[in-house]
Protein backbone atom coordinates (compact mmCIF):
# COMPACT_ATOMS: atom_id res chain seq x y z
CA UNK A 1 0.00 0.00 0.00
CA UNK A 2 2.83 2.46 0.53
CA UNK A 3 4.10 2.88 -2.60
CA UNK A 4 0.17 4.04 -3.94
CA UNK A 5 0.63 7.68 -4.77
CA UNK A 6 -3.12 8.29 -2.88
CA UNK A 7 -3.75 6.74 0.53
CA UNK A 8 -6.86 4.48 0.57
CA UNK A 9 -8.54 3.19 3.35
CA UNK A 10 -10.07 -0.19 3.71
CA UNK A 11 -12.29 -2.25 5.29
CA UNK A 12 -9.14 -3.42 7.42
CA UNK A 13 -10.38 -5.03 10.76
CA UNK A 14 -14.07 -4.34 10.46
CA UNK A 15 -14.08 -6.24 7.49
CA UNK A 16 -13.27 -9.23 9.62
CA UNK A 17 -16.38 -9.79 12.00
CA UNK A 18 -13.96 -10.17 14.53
CA UNK A 19 -15.94 -10.73 18.55
CA UNK A 20 -15.41 -8.14 21.12
CA UNK A 21 -11.78 -8.37 23.11
CA UNK A 22 -12.74 -10.67 26.43
CA UNK A 23 -11.32 -10.37 29.45
CA UNK A 24 -8.42 -11.82 29.90
CA UNK A 25 -8.31 -15.64 31.55
CA UNK A 26 -4.72 -17.13 31.17
CA UNK A 27 -2.04 -14.51 30.02
CA UNK A 28 1.61 -15.69 29.24
CA UNK A 29 3.93 -13.13 29.84
CA UNK A 30 7.78 -13.52 28.28
CA UNK A 31 7.07 -17.24 29.24
CA UNK A 32 10.02 -19.21 28.33
CA UNK A 33 10.32 -23.16 28.56
CA UNK A 34 13.54 -25.77 28.89
CA UNK A 35 14.00 -30.01 28.16
CA UNK A 36 17.15 -29.78 29.93
CA UNK A 37 19.03 -27.74 27.69
CA UNK A 38 17.00 -27.53 24.90
CA UNK A 39 15.59 -23.68 24.56
CA UNK A 40 12.01 -25.05 23.42
CA UNK A 41 9.54 -21.85 23.58
CA UNK A 42 10.33 -18.46 23.69
CA UNK A 43 9.32 -15.32 24.85
CA UNK A 44 5.61 -16.17 24.46
CA UNK A 45 3.33 -13.59 25.41
CA UNK A 46 -0.01 -13.68 24.60
CA UNK A 47 -3.69 -14.13 26.61
CA UNK A 48 -6.84 -16.67 26.67
CA UNK A 49 -9.90 -14.71 26.44
CA UNK A 50 -12.43 -15.51 29.04
CA UNK A 51 -15.07 -17.75 27.03
CA UNK A 52 -13.16 -17.93 23.67
CA UNK A 53 -11.82 -20.45 22.16
CA UNK A 54 -8.30 -20.05 21.00
CA UNK A 55 -6.00 -22.79 18.37
CA UNK A 56 -3.04 -23.22 18.59
CA UNK A 57 -1.02 -24.46 15.06
CA UNK A 58 1.62 -24.97 13.81
CA UNK A 59 4.14 -27.39 12.25
CA UNK A 60 5.40 -30.65 14.67
CA UNK A 61 7.75 -29.72 17.18
CA UNK A 62 6.67 -26.23 17.01
CA UNK A 63 6.07 -26.26 20.85
CA UNK A 64 2.21 -25.67 20.77
CA UNK A 65 1.69 -29.03 22.71
CA UNK A 66 4.42 -28.19 25.39
CA UNK A 67 2.92 -24.36 25.70
CA UNK A 68 -0.28 -26.12 26.32
CA UNK A 69 1.14 -28.56 28.88
CA UNK A 70 2.69 -25.26 30.82
CA UNK A 71 -0.82 -24.44 31.33
CA UNK A 72 -1.88 -26.97 33.67
CA UNK A 73 2.29 -27.75 34.75
CA UNK A 74 1.76 -31.08 33.28
CA UNK A 75 5.47 -30.83 32.35
CA UNK A 76 6.15 -30.99 36.21
CA UNK A 77 5.72 -35.00 35.73
CA UNK A 78 8.93 -34.99 34.04
CA UNK A 79 12.38 -34.08 35.42
CA UNK A 80 15.15 -31.50 33.91
CA UNK A 81 11.41 -29.64 32.22
CA UNK A 82 11.21 -26.05 33.41
CA UNK A 83 9.62 -23.22 32.61
CA UNK A 84 10.75 -19.26 32.98
CA UNK A 85 9.00 -16.32 32.93
CA UNK A 86 5.39 -15.71 33.79
CA UNK A 87 1.99 -17.32 33.52
CA UNK A 88 -1.33 -16.07 35.34
CA UNK A 89 -4.42 -18.22 35.77
CA UNK A 90 -6.62 -14.89 36.50
CA UNK A 91 -4.72 -13.87 39.59
CA UNK A 92 -3.17 -17.22 40.60
CA UNK A 93 0.74 -17.66 39.54
CA UNK A 94 0.39 -20.91 37.59
CA UNK A 95 4.36 -21.53 37.64
CA UNK A 96 4.17 -20.91 41.52
CA UNK A 97 5.94 -24.31 42.89
CA UNK A 98 4.03 -23.75 46.21
CA UNK A 99 0.63 -24.12 44.21
CA UNK A 100 -1.51 -27.07 44.61
CA UNK A 101 -1.58 -29.16 41.01
CA UNK A 102 -4.54 -31.18 42.00
CA UNK A 103 -6.21 -27.88 42.61
CA UNK A 104 -4.84 -26.31 38.93
CA UNK A 105 -5.67 -29.23 36.94
CA UNK A 106 -9.23 -29.30 38.58
CA UNK A 107 -9.39 -25.94 37.24
CA UNK A 108 -7.43 -26.31 34.26
CA UNK A 109 -8.53 -29.39 32.50
CA UNK A 110 -6.98 -31.47 30.12
CA UNK A 111 -8.64 -33.71 26.85
CA UNK A 112 -5.93 -35.70 24.96
CA UNK A 113 -5.26 -36.84 21.63
CA UNK A 114 -6.19 -40.57 22.21
CA UNK A 115 -9.45 -41.50 23.99
CA UNK A 116 -8.39 -42.28 27.79
CA UNK A 117 -11.21 -43.71 29.63
CA UNK A 118 -10.62 -45.15 32.73
CA UNK A 119 -11.42 -49.41 32.78
CA UNK A 120 -14.21 -49.19 34.74
CA UNK A 121 -17.80 -48.32 34.42
CA UNK A 122 -19.40 -45.18 32.48
CA UNK A 123 -20.34 -44.01 35.36
CA UNK A 124 -17.54 -44.47 37.16
CA UNK A 125 -15.53 -42.53 34.65
CA UNK A 126 -17.60 -39.44 35.76
CA UNK A 127 -17.41 -40.09 39.19
CA UNK A 128 -14.36 -40.68 39.97
CA UNK A 129 -13.07 -37.37 39.59
CA UNK A 130 -15.80 -35.97 41.32
CA UNK A 131 -15.12 -37.84 44.33
CA UNK A 132 -11.19 -36.48 44.21
CA UNK A 133 -12.45 -33.32 44.66
CA UNK A 134 -15.99 -33.34 46.60
CA UNK A 135 -17.67 -35.22 48.77
CA UNK A 136 -21.60 -35.68 47.85
CA UNK A 137 -24.32 -37.74 48.19
CA UNK A 138 -25.39 -40.36 45.91
CA UNK A 139 -28.48 -38.57 44.66
CA UNK A 140 -26.62 -35.47 43.56
CA UNK A 141 -23.81 -37.71 42.15
CA UNK A 142 -26.45 -39.05 39.70
CA UNK A 143 -27.11 -35.54 38.70
CA UNK A 144 -23.77 -35.00 38.47
CA UNK A 145 -22.79 -37.44 36.41
CA UNK A 146 -26.25 -36.81 34.15
CA UNK A 147 -24.90 -33.37 34.11
CA UNK A 148 -21.60 -34.26 32.81
CA UNK A 149 -22.63 -36.72 30.42
CA UNK A 150 -24.65 -34.24 28.90
CA UNK A 151 -22.08 -32.15 28.87
CA UNK A 152 -19.97 -34.35 26.99
CA UNK A 153 -23.30 -34.47 24.64
CA UNK A 154 -22.92 -38.30 25.18
CA UNK A 155 -25.96 -38.63 27.88
CA UNK A 156 -28.69 -39.93 25.26
CA UNK A 157 -26.22 -42.56 24.04
CA UNK A 158 -24.96 -44.00 26.77
CA UNK A 159 -28.17 -42.90 29.24
CA UNK A 160 -29.24 -47.16 29.28
CA UNK A 161 -26.47 -48.43 29.80
CA UNK A 162 -24.20 -46.55 32.54
CA UNK A 163 -22.51 -50.01 33.74
CA UNK A 164 -21.06 -50.44 30.84
CA UNK A 165 -17.57 -50.40 30.50
CA UNK A 166 -15.78 -47.02 29.43
CA UNK A 167 -13.76 -49.06 27.10
CA UNK A 168 -16.78 -50.53 24.85
CA UNK A 169 -17.97 -47.38 23.56
CA UNK A 170 -16.76 -46.29 20.22
CA UNK A 171 -13.20 -43.92 19.62
CA UNK A 172 -15.77 -40.83 18.66
CA UNK A 173 -18.13 -41.68 22.23
CA UNK A 174 -14.65 -42.35 24.08
CA UNK A 175 -13.30 -39.11 23.54
CA UNK A 176 -16.85 -37.19 24.68
CA UNK A 177 -16.48 -39.69 27.39
CA UNK A 178 -13.43 -37.82 27.99
CA UNK A 179 -14.94 -34.54 27.41
CA UNK A 180 -17.53 -35.18 30.19
CA UNK A 181 -14.92 -36.38 32.59
CA UNK A 182 -13.18 -33.45 32.00
CA UNK A 183 -16.34 -30.98 32.22
CA UNK A 184 -17.18 -32.59 35.35
CA UNK A 185 -15.39 -31.11 37.67
CA UNK A 186 -16.17 -28.03 36.70
CA UNK A 187 -12.70 -26.61 35.06
CA UNK A 188 -12.59 -22.87 34.21
CA UNK A 189 -10.19 -23.64 31.06
CA UNK A 190 -10.03 -26.83 28.89
CA UNK A 191 -7.25 -27.82 26.94
CA UNK A 192 -7.59 -30.12 24.07
CA UNK A 193 -4.59 -31.61 22.39
CA UNK A 194 -5.44 -32.83 19.42
CA UNK A 195 -9.03 -33.81 20.26
CA UNK A 196 -9.90 -35.08 17.02
CA UNK A 197 -7.11 -36.86 15.43
CA UNK A 198 -8.05 -40.43 16.12
CA UNK A 199 -11.76 -39.39 15.21
CA UNK A 200 -13.52 -40.15 11.95
CA UNK A 201 -15.14 -37.21 10.17
CA UNK A 202 -18.78 -37.60 12.06
CA UNK A 203 -17.23 -38.25 15.29
CA UNK A 204 -14.61 -34.90 14.63
CA UNK A 205 -18.23 -32.76 13.84
CA UNK A 206 -19.40 -33.77 17.02
CA UNK A 207 -16.35 -32.55 19.28
CA UNK A 208 -16.25 -29.59 17.13
CA UNK A 209 -19.95 -28.88 17.43
CA UNK A 210 -19.00 -29.84 21.59
CA UNK A 211 -16.03 -27.01 21.80
CA UNK A 212 -18.82 -24.30 20.50
CA UNK A 213 -20.88 -25.21 23.02
CA UNK A 214 -18.58 -25.36 25.65
CA UNK A 215 -17.12 -22.16 25.19
CA UNK A 216 -20.10 -20.71 26.45
CA UNK A 217 -19.33 -21.30 29.77
CA UNK A 218 -15.51 -22.30 29.41
CA UNK A 219 -12.45 -20.68 28.32
CA UNK A 220 -10.99 -23.02 26.02
CA UNK A 221 -7.36 -23.74 23.72
CA UNK A 222 -6.78 -26.47 21.39
CA UNK A 223 -3.74 -27.30 19.53
CA UNK A 224 -4.84 -28.67 16.18
CA UNK A 225 -2.90 -30.06 13.13
CA UNK A 226 -6.04 -29.72 11.19
CA UNK A 227 -6.86 -25.91 9.84
CA UNK A 228 -9.90 -26.48 8.76
CA UNK A 229 -10.57 -27.09 12.27
CA UNK A 230 -9.27 -24.24 13.52
CA UNK A 231 -10.37 -21.92 11.08
CA UNK A 232 -13.84 -23.51 12.21
CA UNK A 233 -13.86 -24.04 15.93
CA UNK A 234 -11.56 -20.97 17.53
CA UNK A 235 -11.82 -17.43 17.74
CA UNK A 236 -8.54 -16.59 17.95
CA UNK A 237 -5.82 -18.48 16.19
CA UNK A 238 -1.57 -18.59 17.22
CA UNK A 239 0.37 -20.10 14.70
CA UNK A 240 3.93 -20.93 16.35
CA UNK A 241 7.21 -21.77 14.69
CA UNK A 242 10.26 -23.36 15.94
CA UNK A 243 9.26 -21.90 19.63
CA UNK A 244 8.50 -18.55 18.81
CA UNK A 245 4.96 -17.04 18.78
CA UNK A 246 4.67 -16.13 15.29
CA UNK A 247 1.42 -14.57 14.79
CA UNK A 248 -1.37 -14.12 17.26
CA UNK A 249 -4.64 -12.57 15.71
CA UNK A 250 -8.67 -12.61 14.96
CA UNK A 251 -8.89 -16.50 13.44
CA UNK A 252 -11.01 -15.06 10.48
CA UNK A 253 -7.91 -12.70 9.84
CA UNK A 254 -5.31 -15.66 10.10
CA UNK A 255 -6.79 -17.58 7.59
CA UNK A 256 -8.35 -14.87 5.01
CA UNK A 257 -4.69 -12.51 5.32
CA UNK A 258 -2.40 -13.44 7.48
CA UNK A 259 0.38 -10.20 8.42
CA UNK A 260 3.65 -12.61 8.51
CA UNK A 261 4.81 -14.50 5.71
CA UNK A 262 5.75 -17.67 7.99
CA UNK A 263 2.01 -17.59 9.03
CA UNK A 264 0.66 -17.60 4.85
CA UNK A 265 2.98 -19.78 3.95
CA UNK A 266 2.19 -22.82 6.32
CA UNK A 267 -1.81 -22.03 6.29
CA UNK A 268 -1.46 -22.54 2.24
CA UNK A 269 0.79 -25.63 2.22
CA UNK A 270 4.03 -24.08 1.40
CA UNK A 271 5.86 -24.69 4.03
CA UNK A 272 9.93 -26.39 3.80
CA UNK B 1 3.26 -15.06 -6.68
CA UNK B 2 4.10 -16.87 -3.33
CA UNK B 3 6.61 -19.76 -3.26
CA UNK B 4 5.46 -23.58 -4.38
CA UNK B 5 2.85 -25.44 -2.35
CA UNK B 6 4.50 -28.90 -0.90
CA UNK B 7 1.44 -30.36 -3.18
CA UNK B 8 2.67 -29.91 -6.42
CA UNK B 9 -0.94 -30.62 -8.45
CA UNK B 10 -2.18 -27.52 -6.35
CA UNK B 11 0.19 -25.31 -8.00
CA UNK B 12 -1.14 -26.46 -11.35
CA UNK B 13 -4.79 -25.92 -10.40
CA UNK B 14 -4.06 -22.69 -9.30
CA UNK B 15 -2.16 -21.85 -12.79
CA UNK B 16 -4.42 -23.44 -14.80
CA UNK B 17 -7.37 -20.89 -13.21
CA UNK B 18 -5.20 -18.03 -14.00
CA UNK B 19 -4.70 -19.41 -18.00
CA UNK B 20 -8.41 -19.74 -18.20
CA UNK B 21 -8.34 -16.09 -17.16
CA UNK B 22 -6.55 -14.86 -19.39
CA UNK B 23 -8.02 -16.79 -22.10
CA UNK B 24 -10.90 -15.03 -20.93
CA UNK B 25 -9.38 -11.58 -21.56
CA UNK B 26 -7.69 -11.94 -24.68
CA UNK B 27 -11.12 -13.12 -26.32
CA UNK B 28 -13.38 -10.50 -24.23
CA UNK B 29 -10.90 -7.54 -25.62
CA UNK B 30 -11.09 -8.86 -29.11
CA UNK B 31 -15.18 -8.73 -28.80
CA UNK B 32 -14.82 -4.95 -27.37
CA UNK B 33 -12.43 -3.90 -30.34
CA UNK B 34 -14.26 -6.03 -33.08
CA UNK B 35 -18.17 -4.81 -32.49
CA UNK B 36 -16.94 -1.36 -32.46
CA UNK B 37 -15.00 -2.07 -35.73
CA UNK B 38 -17.73 -3.61 -36.95
CA UNK B 39 -20.06 -0.82 -36.00
CA UNK B 40 -17.94 2.10 -37.31
CA UNK B 41 -18.02 0.47 -40.84
CA UNK B 42 -21.02 -1.07 -40.38
CA UNK B 43 -19.72 -4.87 -41.39
CA UNK B 44 -22.58 -6.87 -40.41
CA UNK B 45 -20.38 -10.31 -40.77
CA UNK B 46 -17.81 -8.74 -38.43
CA UNK B 47 -20.84 -8.05 -35.79
CA UNK B 48 -22.45 -11.30 -36.32
CA UNK B 49 -18.75 -12.85 -35.65
CA UNK B 50 -18.90 -10.72 -32.02
CA UNK B 51 -22.19 -12.17 -31.16
CA UNK B 52 -21.23 -15.86 -31.72
CA UNK B 53 -17.95 -15.63 -29.87
CA UNK B 54 -20.17 -14.73 -26.94
CA UNK B 55 -20.82 -18.68 -26.75
CA UNK B 56 -17.21 -19.07 -26.39
CA UNK B 57 -16.37 -16.53 -23.42
CA UNK B 58 -20.07 -17.77 -21.76
CA UNK B 59 -18.28 -21.75 -21.87
CA UNK B 60 -14.95 -20.18 -20.73
CA UNK B 61 -16.57 -18.36 -17.09
CA UNK B 62 -18.26 -22.00 -16.30
CA UNK B 63 -14.96 -23.84 -16.93
CA UNK B 64 -13.47 -21.19 -14.84
CA UNK B 65 -16.05 -21.71 -11.61
CA UNK B 66 -15.87 -25.58 -12.18
CA UNK B 67 -11.95 -25.54 -11.58
CA UNK B 68 -12.89 -23.42 -9.27
CA UNK B 69 -15.07 -25.22 -7.19
CA UNK B 70 -13.84 -28.19 -7.49
CA UNK B 71 -10.03 -26.93 -6.03
CA UNK B 72 -12.01 -25.34 -3.24
CA UNK B 73 -13.42 -29.02 -2.37
CA UNK B 74 -10.39 -30.54 -3.16
CA UNK B 75 -7.43 -28.09 -1.52
CA UNK B 76 -9.34 -26.40 1.17
CA UNK B 77 -7.60 -23.37 -0.01
CA UNK B 78 -6.68 -20.63 2.90
CA UNK B 79 -5.51 -16.99 2.41
CA UNK B 80 -3.55 -15.91 -0.75
CA UNK B 81 -4.86 -19.07 -2.58
CA UNK B 82 -8.54 -18.52 -1.12
CA UNK B 83 -8.48 -14.98 -2.37
CA UNK B 84 -6.53 -15.91 -5.71
CA UNK B 85 -9.09 -18.69 -6.59
CA UNK B 86 -12.36 -16.12 -5.50
CA UNK B 87 -10.82 -13.06 -7.37
CA UNK B 88 -10.51 -15.27 -10.78
CA UNK B 89 -13.94 -16.41 -10.12
CA UNK B 90 -14.79 -12.77 -9.64
CA UNK B 91 -12.89 -11.86 -13.10
CA UNK B 92 -14.71 -14.31 -14.71
CA UNK B 93 -17.84 -12.74 -14.28
CA UNK B 94 -16.84 -9.35 -15.07
CA UNK B 95 -15.65 -10.37 -18.34
CA UNK B 96 -18.71 -12.39 -18.96
CA UNK B 97 -20.30 -9.90 -18.65
CA UNK B 98 -18.16 -7.49 -21.11
CA UNK B 99 -18.51 -10.16 -23.22
CA UNK B 100 -22.35 -9.75 -23.60
CA UNK B 101 -22.28 -6.11 -23.91
CA UNK B 102 -19.58 -6.35 -26.55
CA UNK B 103 -22.32 -8.47 -28.37
CA UNK B 104 -25.29 -6.61 -28.14
CA UNK B 105 -23.05 -3.99 -30.03
CA UNK B 106 -22.33 -6.62 -32.47
CA UNK B 107 -26.20 -6.94 -32.56
CA UNK B 108 -27.23 -3.56 -33.30
CA UNK B 109 -24.31 -3.20 -35.96
CA UNK B 110 -27.24 -4.97 -38.31
CA UNK B 111 -30.11 -2.04 -37.11
CA UNK B 112 -27.71 0.31 -38.29
CA UNK B 113 -29.42 0.96 -41.80
CA UNK B 114 -29.97 4.95 -41.66
CA UNK B 115 -27.71 6.86 -44.10
CA UNK B 116 -27.26 9.54 -41.28
CA UNK B 117 -23.78 8.68 -39.38
CA UNK B 118 -22.10 11.65 -38.85
CA UNK B 119 -18.61 11.26 -38.66
CA UNK B 120 -17.71 13.55 -35.41
CA UNK B 121 -20.17 10.88 -33.36
CA UNK B 122 -18.81 7.74 -34.26
CA UNK B 123 -14.97 9.27 -33.24
CA UNK B 124 -16.22 10.51 -29.92
CA UNK B 125 -17.68 6.23 -29.53
CA UNK B 126 -14.14 5.32 -31.11
CA UNK B 127 -12.19 7.52 -28.57
CA UNK B 128 -14.02 6.02 -25.81
CA UNK B 129 -13.47 2.36 -27.07
CA UNK B 130 -9.89 3.09 -27.19
CA UNK B 131 -10.06 4.25 -23.96
CA UNK B 132 -12.06 1.71 -22.17
CA UNK B 133 -9.80 -1.00 -24.40
CA UNK B 134 -6.63 0.56 -22.68
CA UNK B 135 -8.28 0.29 -18.95
CA UNK B 136 -9.22 -3.37 -19.69
CA UNK B 137 -5.68 -4.51 -21.18
CA UNK B 138 -4.11 -2.48 -18.51
CA UNK B 139 -6.32 -4.18 -16.01
CA UNK B 140 -5.65 -7.52 -16.68
CA UNK B 141 -2.12 -7.11 -16.96
CA UNK B 142 -2.24 -5.53 -13.40
CA UNK B 143 -4.75 -9.20 -12.58
CA UNK B 144 -1.57 -11.34 -14.39
CA UNK B 145 1.59 -9.86 -12.63
CA UNK B 146 -0.25 -8.92 -9.43
CA UNK B 147 0.53 -5.00 -9.79
CA UNK B 148 -1.48 -3.48 -7.51
CA UNK B 149 -0.42 0.50 -8.44
CA UNK B 150 -1.56 -0.58 -11.91
CA UNK B 151 -4.86 -1.98 -11.17
CA UNK B 152 -5.49 1.42 -8.89
CA UNK B 153 -4.21 3.71 -11.63
CA UNK B 154 -7.51 1.97 -13.79
CA UNK B 155 -9.66 2.39 -11.39
CA UNK B 156 -9.07 6.06 -10.66
CA UNK B 157 -8.92 6.54 -14.47
CA UNK B 158 -12.63 5.79 -15.38
CA UNK B 159 -14.06 9.21 -14.58
CA UNK B 160 -12.29 10.24 -17.88
CA UNK B 161 -14.50 7.82 -19.98
CA UNK B 162 -17.92 8.63 -17.84
CA UNK B 163 -16.84 12.07 -18.82
CA UNK B 164 -16.75 11.33 -22.48
CA UNK B 165 -19.90 9.29 -22.67
CA UNK B 166 -21.69 12.30 -20.94
CA UNK B 167 -20.88 14.61 -23.55
CA UNK B 168 -21.71 12.22 -26.29
CA UNK B 169 -25.31 11.69 -24.60
CA UNK B 170 -25.41 15.27 -24.64
CA UNK B 171 -24.74 15.40 -28.70
CA UNK B 172 -26.61 12.53 -29.35
CA UNK B 173 -29.83 14.28 -27.97
CA UNK B 174 -29.50 17.60 -30.37
CA UNK B 175 -29.26 15.50 -33.19
CA UNK B 176 -32.58 13.92 -32.30
CA UNK B 177 -34.14 17.15 -32.13
CA UNK B 178 -33.00 18.33 -35.25
CA UNK B 179 -34.37 15.70 -37.41
CA UNK B 180 -36.57 13.07 -35.89
CA UNK B 181 -34.94 10.60 -38.77
CA UNK B 182 -31.73 10.71 -36.19
CA UNK B 183 -33.45 8.81 -33.83
CA UNK B 184 -33.22 5.58 -34.68
CA UNK B 185 -29.72 5.87 -35.03
CA UNK B 186 -28.75 8.41 -32.62
CA UNK B 187 -30.47 5.38 -30.02
CA UNK B 188 -28.40 2.97 -31.14
CA UNK B 189 -25.66 4.52 -30.43
CA UNK B 190 -26.53 5.85 -27.19
CA UNK B 191 -26.96 1.77 -26.31
CA UNK B 192 -23.44 1.40 -27.47
CA UNK B 193 -22.00 4.55 -25.61
CA UNK B 194 -23.66 3.17 -22.68
CA UNK B 195 -22.23 -0.27 -22.55
CA UNK B 196 -18.83 1.18 -24.00
CA UNK B 197 -19.21 2.83 -20.10
CA UNK B 198 -20.42 -0.34 -18.19
CA UNK B 199 -17.40 -2.05 -19.78
CA UNK B 200 -14.86 0.59 -18.49
CA UNK B 201 -17.18 -0.01 -14.92
CA UNK B 202 -16.43 -3.60 -15.23
CA UNK B 203 -12.65 -3.05 -15.64
CA UNK B 204 -12.68 -0.96 -12.36
CA UNK B 205 -14.57 -3.99 -10.50
CA UNK B 206 -11.65 -6.09 -11.89
CA UNK B 207 -9.35 -3.38 -10.39
CA UNK B 208 -11.23 -4.11 -7.00
CA UNK B 209 -10.79 -7.46 -7.03
CA UNK B 210 -6.70 -6.98 -7.52
CA UNK B 211 -7.01 -5.00 -4.74
CA UNK B 212 -8.65 -7.83 -2.93
CA UNK B 213 -6.47 -10.61 -3.92
CA UNK B 214 -3.67 -8.62 -2.49
CA UNK B 215 -4.53 -6.76 0.54
CA UNK B 216 -6.80 -9.05 1.41
CA UNK B 217 -9.52 -6.16 2.15
CA UNK B 218 -11.77 -4.44 0.53
CA UNK B 219 -11.84 -1.06 -1.17
CA UNK B 220 -14.08 1.05 1.25
CA UNK B 221 -13.17 3.99 -1.06
CA UNK B 222 -15.96 5.78 -3.19
CA UNK B 223 -14.63 5.57 -7.03
CA UNK B 224 -14.53 9.19 -8.71
CA UNK B 225 -17.82 9.14 -11.11
CA UNK B 226 -17.95 11.35 -14.21
CA UNK B 227 -21.41 9.74 -15.23
CA UNK B 228 -23.51 12.64 -15.00
CA UNK B 229 -25.96 11.00 -18.22
CA UNK B 230 -28.82 10.96 -15.90
CA UNK B 231 -28.95 14.49 -15.66
CA UNK B 232 -28.15 15.33 -19.67
CA UNK B 233 -31.45 17.00 -20.96
CA UNK B 234 -31.81 19.12 -23.71
CA UNK B 235 -34.64 21.30 -23.34
CA UNK B 236 -36.78 21.90 -26.84
CA UNK B 237 -36.76 24.77 -28.64
CA UNK B 238 -33.04 26.29 -27.06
Amino acid sequence: MNDLSVSMSTAGAAGHAALPEAAAKVTARNLNFYYGEHHALKNINLTLGTHRVTAFIGPSGCGKSTLLRIFNRMYDLYPGQRAVGQLMLDQTNILDPRLDLNLLRARVGMVFQKPTPFPMTIYENIAFGIRLYEKISKSEMDGRVEKALRGGALWNEVKDKLNASGLSLSGGQQQRLCIARTVAVRPEVILFDEPCSALDPISTAKVEELIQELSEDYTIAIVTHNMQQAARVSDKTAFMYLGELIEFDDTSRIFTSPTDRRTQDYITGRFG
Amino acid sequence: MASEHTAKAFDSDLQELTRLVAEMGGLAERMITDSVDALVRRDVALGQRVVAADAEIDNLQRLIEERAVLTIARRQPMAIDLREIVGAMRVATDLERIGDLAKNMGKRVAALESDFHPLKLIRGLEHMTDLVQSQVKSVLDAYAAHDLPAAMNVWKADEEVDAICTSLFRELLTYMMEDPRNISFCIHLMFCAKNIERIGDHSTNIAETVFYMIEGQQILDKRPKGDMTTFATTVPGN
